[in-house]
């Protein structure tokens, strides 16, 4: 029962009003660190949930092309070219464009993301689309994504219902028969899926011979990156040759790069970090300036600088780690909270949790260094 | 007295400031203190005991002449070497100083912390028995804040003494006490070094504690008077 006094607790928990003060503020600087990492993963992860179904090996690109929602034309031909490519099995078309949805005359424009898809292919792995291939065959149908943003809530309940919503895509009267689950994604506002035909009769201005995504399917056993390879040199420089991961990424790429976005996450969680050192820092000095004649007392009877300076450390090292849990645990429940009001799919994953407990430690140290300069004016030689 | 000394001052000057602000404190002192005795340094507010005390004690760099502790110099002695000699000291401030976050035999065990040939399983029977000593039985688990100035002063000189140094370091122990406290912590201090054998050098004003005194030493103006070896204060 005897052992050596873990003096850094020992100070910190004497003063539980301010421990809990301490606590708090580190568990929210750890809250706002979470929520902007979180914020930022959610949006790479909706933004990209269409290119990680679609049901290709390779994609063809417009070179000018910047992402799902800003999507330049090429010619079709390019696609069929592909065909003559060695191990290719099939290629499959596809339609993007921006429209707008007014259901309406009194609620404002939407802007809603249209896929114009071959009913008779398999262009995305989501068996809800795929049971819709035959329905939406016909004219002017379309399938509505249930996890469009809010406002579309009302049209998503009544199409479950089995109602046939009829609203008017870039001024043209449709009828939404069908759902199914994507995710929505900061670029618009909902999704919409219909034939490639419908789709032509919503952009009038579009040529069938003018496609935006070429999907490649090579034969089973092909090794992928050779085929790219012999695509890139087949196809003139007018496209551009993409696998599938390299299409997710160039996605990601647009929304981390090309907008403010993920700076300003990344602002948000450095302010998340700044937040925290500066309520650590005020915890572990005013410790270090109310103790100071016990510290220099520490120093006449022996104590080493060196001690002191790790006791410093290891109450920035709890404050830490007893600031992490709840912040930690906050977080998880205002994640769940955000993709229910949202339909972001904000989650927690390992390695964020790992990120930001590193972050705090290294919070909590930084404080604890620049506190532990009020150390020096402990001098043993005043307290008499 | 037959041993000799474990502190040996010899000419020992010291300034404070730098410049044309620099002013000199100490002068030219002399002083051996022999083990077992109790030492008790008098003198006018700001005539430099306190400065002498914290140069014994290893506080202070020491300028000009010598000063040697256990036999060992402290002139241009290491930190390092400060710290081990600090170690080796009791230290009784004015204030009782001790750490307000820990309990009473928590502020003693602080002490034995720093004795590697103290047993780590001992640290906590020797810190209560040591309290015993000093008649705090009833009060080990107890905060400072809890316990009267006389109780905390108390808690200090076991923390001062339960290591057993050679030499304790006090400097006016009894100047927040009244005058039964004062009482009862200087006959504390005095069974103790007879028990443990140390010196004592007490820096006071108090008049009424000077009984215990084995010695008298008087500092003036940053001297020590020449009479300071008259052993019966009584007289
Ligand atoms: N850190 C310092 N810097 C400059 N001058 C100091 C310092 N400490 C003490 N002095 C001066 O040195 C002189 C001696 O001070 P010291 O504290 O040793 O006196 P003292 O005899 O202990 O007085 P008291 O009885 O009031 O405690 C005083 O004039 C004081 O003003
Ligand atoms: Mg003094």
């Amino acid at each position: 029962m005897s052992r050596k006094l873990f003096l850094a607790w020992l100070q910190l928990s004497r003063e539980r009003a301010r421990l809990l003060v301490a606590l708090a503020g580190i568990a929210f600087a750890v809250v706002l660190m979470f929520m902007q990492l979180g914020f930022q993963a959610a949006l790479y992860e909706s933004a990209t949930r269409i290119h990680q179904s679609l049901n290709a090996d390779a994609v063809l690109i417009h070179p000018r092309s910047r992402a799902l929602i800003s999507m330049n034309n090429f010619s079709r031909r390019r696609l069929y070219q592909a065909l003559s490519v060695q191990g290719v099995d099939a290629v499959i078309p596809m339609y993007v464009g921006l429209g707008t949805w007014k259901s309406s005359e009194s609620q404002r424009d939407r802007a809603i993301l249209v896929l114009g898809i071959d009913p008779t292919k398999i262009s995305l792995h989501i068996p809800e689309i795929n049971q819709y291939r035959d329905r939406i065959k016909l004219e002017d149908i379309a399938i509505l994504d249930r996890v469009s943003r809010p406002e579309f809530q009302p049209f998503v309940r009544e199409v479950a219902r089995g109602e046939v919503v009829k609203p008017e895509v870039n001024n043209r009267r449709i009828k939404v028969v069908g759902l199914f689950t994507v995710g929505s994604s900061f670029g618009s506002d909902a999704l919409l899926i219909t034939s490639d035909v419908s789709f032509l009769r919503l952009f009038k201005s579009r040529e069938p011979g003018e496609i935006n995504v070429g999907l490649i399917k090579v034969k089973p056993d092909v090794n992928i990156p050779n085929i790219v390879v012999n695509l890139k040199k087949m196809l003139p420089q007018d496209v551009n040759v993409l696998t599938h991961d390299e299409f997710v990424e160039f996605e990601k790429n647009y929304w981390s790069k090309n907008t403010a976005i993920g700076f300003v996450f990344t602002l948000g969680t450095i302010m998340g970090f700044i937040v925290g050192s500066v309520i650590v820092y005020q915890v572990l000095y005013t410790n270090v300036s109310d103790h100071l004649a016990e510290y220099a007392t520490l120093k006449a009877m022996g104590y080493r600088d060196k001690y002191l300076l790790r006791m410093v450390f290891q109450e920035a090292l709890i404050l830490a780690a007893l600031g992490y849990i709840p912040g930690f645990a906050v977080s998880l429940g205002l994640y769940d909270l955000t993709k229910k009001a949202t339909s972001l799919p904000t989650a927690m994953d390992f390695s964020r949790g790992l990120w930001v407990l590193a972050l705090t430690i290294l919070m909590c140290f930084i404080s604890g260094a620049i506190a532990v300069r009020k150390l020096r004016a402990a001098d043993p030689a005043d307290i008499f | 007295m037959s041993q000799p000394p474990i502190v040996i001052i010899q000419h020992l000057n010291y300034y404070f400031g730098e410049g044309g602000l620099k002013r000199q404190i100490l002068f030219d002192i002399n002083l051996e203190i022999y083990p077992g005795e109790i030492l008790i340094m008098m003198g006018p507010s700001g005539s430099g005991k306190t400065t002498l005390l914290t140069l014994i004690g290893g506080l202070r760099s020491l300028q000009e002449g010598s000063l040697k502790v256990f036999d060992r110099e402290l002139r241009g002695a290491s930190k390092e070497q400060l710290v081990e000699i600090r170690r080796n000291i009791g230290y009784i401030f004015q204030a009782h100083n001790l750490l307000r976050f820990l309990t009473a035999w928590e502020n003693v065990q602080t002490a034995l912390e720093l004795h590697p040939d103290v047993a780590v399983e001992d640290y906590r029977t020797k810190a209560e028995s040591m309290l015993k000593t000093v008649g705090l039985e009833q009060r080990i688990d107890y905060y400072p804040e809890n316990l009267s100035g006389g109780q905390k002063q108390k808690v200090a000189i076991a923390r001062a003494l339960v290591s057993h140094p050679k030499l304790v370091l006090a400097d006016e122990p009894t100047a927040a006490l009244d005058s039964k406290s004062g009482r009862d912590v200087v006959g504390l201090m005095q069974q103790l070094a007879r028990e443990q054998g140390c010196s004592i050098l007490v820096v006071t004003h108090d008049n009424r504690i000077l009984d215990i005194a084995d010695r008298l030493i008087h500092m003036e103006d940053g001297q020590l008077a020449l009479n300071s070896s008259i052993s019966d204060p009584e007289a």
